[in-house]
């Protein structure tokens, strides 16, 4: 391999290949995957020339460092971190220009969970179903990053973007979470409903790329037992049977049994991957499409 | 026909019977495939429900849907294939047992079943098939085990299904397959889609009849394979 590439010096805690995803494949058990900020792994292709739909580095907490072969233009973007070049800082959120041989480092996140690392072209590994996301469920796409590993970059798409200044509204003190009740509230009590709309929750350490857990009251059954399983969205709000819900995120498993109380519309979670553990969580009804059966609060 | 919102643009639409959502599937497909459905990002099938999900006007679909009429499905409508099995799994004999029947008439009666894919899930590939009668449905294993190879041909429920990778698992094993049920690398990538008919052939056991049928090892049997694969991306 001759051509541009980047060479992992410190992979982080979890640094993955993310892009849009593999929609479309549900049916046959395959998850969405993709970068879990969207509006984030956007933005840092957007700031080195490239379309959305091409693939950076998402990390996980700690971030990572990349080497590059060839002179090329790298951005971050998501959790706001220390970016350096060789050692010397760097903007966080802009284009930086890396020469051949450097290496650029995304430091341990000031605030937030996950960074977006663009390279202008975009990493280039081998796409599968049309995507080269890394799905942590069922271990379709690349590996998570390790030291040592050489990833190919395509070539350069255009020019960078000149975005002067990038729009951050940096996560909040709480993570608000508006959901629309259903399909399947009506196994909880109305108790079980206040719970969720009015009970202190807070992000828990089991949160991963699957599914955001959550500590905190228990939402009460108005139904024990299990449903046949049926298609889970993005964004459900399943609510396994210790009570307390998860949030569905992009490689959440296609199927399940268990209730879904609410679904969380997709233009609401890029907070949730940015929410840390112990960060407090309320969930916030909203109207549905249609008639709801139950009112909530 | 119960249409239950999901979110802000999805429909999880809940049915009475297995063959209910089967048709309401099919007839989503075919709807899909000519062009007379609404734009829509996934359609899931389920066990008694369909999800759509990525629908521009949710509510519109669900008046729409009262209005249809669903033909009921038949084999004939399905694209086939057949999977070789060597039925040498190790919960063979308590499946006999639970059945009341010696092992080799397990063979029989699974091996003269015409299944098809209900849905799939738990992994890329996995399909849940039914068409075993209610006598013969089996619990899952006490303790599942923490490694079943890939090919597991097992049984829980009211499902067959193969495992396409080794993974943890708690159904009974009744046997083994080296067809490739998943390989992201092929078009399409999953053998089995919903609504694919499904028979296992009987392969290199003593006592049971070996049925070999040219270029049907692992491949359609009648129909095309990628008739299944035809939902929206």
């Amino acid at each position: 391999m001759t051509g541009p590439a980047l060479t992992v010096v410190r992979a982080g805690a979890l640094t993955t290949v993310q892009d849009l995803g593999r929609p479309g494949h549900a049916h046959l058990g395959v998850p969405r995957a993709g970068a879990l900020d969207e509006p984030a792994h956007r933005l840092a292709n957007r700031l080195v020339g490239n379309p959305g739909s091409a693939a950076t580095l998402e990390t996980t907490l700690t971030g990572c460092g990349i080497r590059v072969r060839t002179a090329t233009t790298v951005a971050v973007t998501g959790a706001p971190c220390p970016v350096t070049v060789d050692g010397r800082p760097a903007p966080w959120g802009a284009p930086v220009r890396v020469p051949a041989g450097a290496v650029l480092d995304a430091g341990p996140a000031t605030h937030g969970l996950r960074s977006y690392l663009a390279c202008a072209g975009g990493i280039g590994t081998e796409p599968v179903l049309g995507s080269r996301a890394a799905d942590l469920l069922s271990g379709l796409g690349p590996d998570p990053l390790t030291d040592g590993a050489v990833l190919p970059l395509g070539p350069p798409h255009g020019p960078p973007a000149d975005a002067d200044a990038v729009p951050h509204p940096g996560p909040g003190t709480e993570l608000v979470l508006p959901f629309v009740p259903g399909p399947r509230h009506t196994w909880f009590t109305d108790h079980g409903l206040r719970t969720l709309a009015t009970g202190r929750f807070r992000v828990s350490a089991a949160s991963n790329r699957i599914g955001l857990r959550t500590e905190g009251p228990s939402l009460e059954r108005a139904r024990i037992g299990e449903l046949p399983s049926e298609g889970m969205p993005l964004g459900a709000l399943q609510v396994p049977p210790d009570g307390r819900p998860v949030l569905f995120l992009h490689d959440h498993p296609t199927t399940g049994g268990y209730p879904v109380i609410g679904v969380v519309p997709e233009r609401f979670l890029a907070p949730a991957a940015q929410a840390v553990p112990g960060t407090p969580v309320r969930f916030v009804p909203r109207r549905a499409a249609g008639p709801t059966r139950r009112r909530f609060g | 026909m119960r249409p239950l919102p999901v979110g802000e643009h999805g429909l999880l639409i809940e049915l009475d019977t297995a063959g209910e959502t089967e048709a309401l599937h099919a007839e989503l497909l075919r709807r899909a495939a000519d062009g007379t459905l609404p734009p829509v990002r996934e359609i899931v099938p389920a066990a008694r429900t369909v999800l759509l999900d990525g629908l521009a006007d949710p509510r519109g679909l669900t008046a729409e849907l009262a209005t249809w009429d669903i033909p009921a499905r038949t084999a004939g409508d399905r694209p086939g294939v057949e999977i070789p099995v060597r039925y040498d799994g190790p919960d063979l004999a308590d499946v006999a047992a639970l059945w009341g029947v010696t092992p080799d008439e397990v063979v029989r009666l699974h091996s003269g079943t015409e299944f098809h894919v209900a849905f799939c899930g738990f992994a890329p590939g996995f399909g849940y098939l039914t068409g075993l009668p209610e006598p013969l449905h089996v619990p899952r294993r006490d303790t599942p085990r923490t490694k079943v190879p890939a090919g597991a041909v097992a049984l829980a429920g009211p499902y067959t299904g193969v495992y396409p990778r080794a993974s943890p698992g708690g159904w009974q094993l009744i046997g083994t397959t080296d067809t490739v049920l998943w390989d992201p690398h092929r078009e399409p990538a999953a053998l089995l889609a919903p609504g694919t008919r499904v028979r296992f052939v009987p392969q290199d056991l003593p006592g049971t009849t070996v049925r070999e049928r040219p270029g049907t090892a692992s491949g359609a049997l009648s129909g095309d394979t990628r008739r299944a694969e035809e939902a929206p991306r």
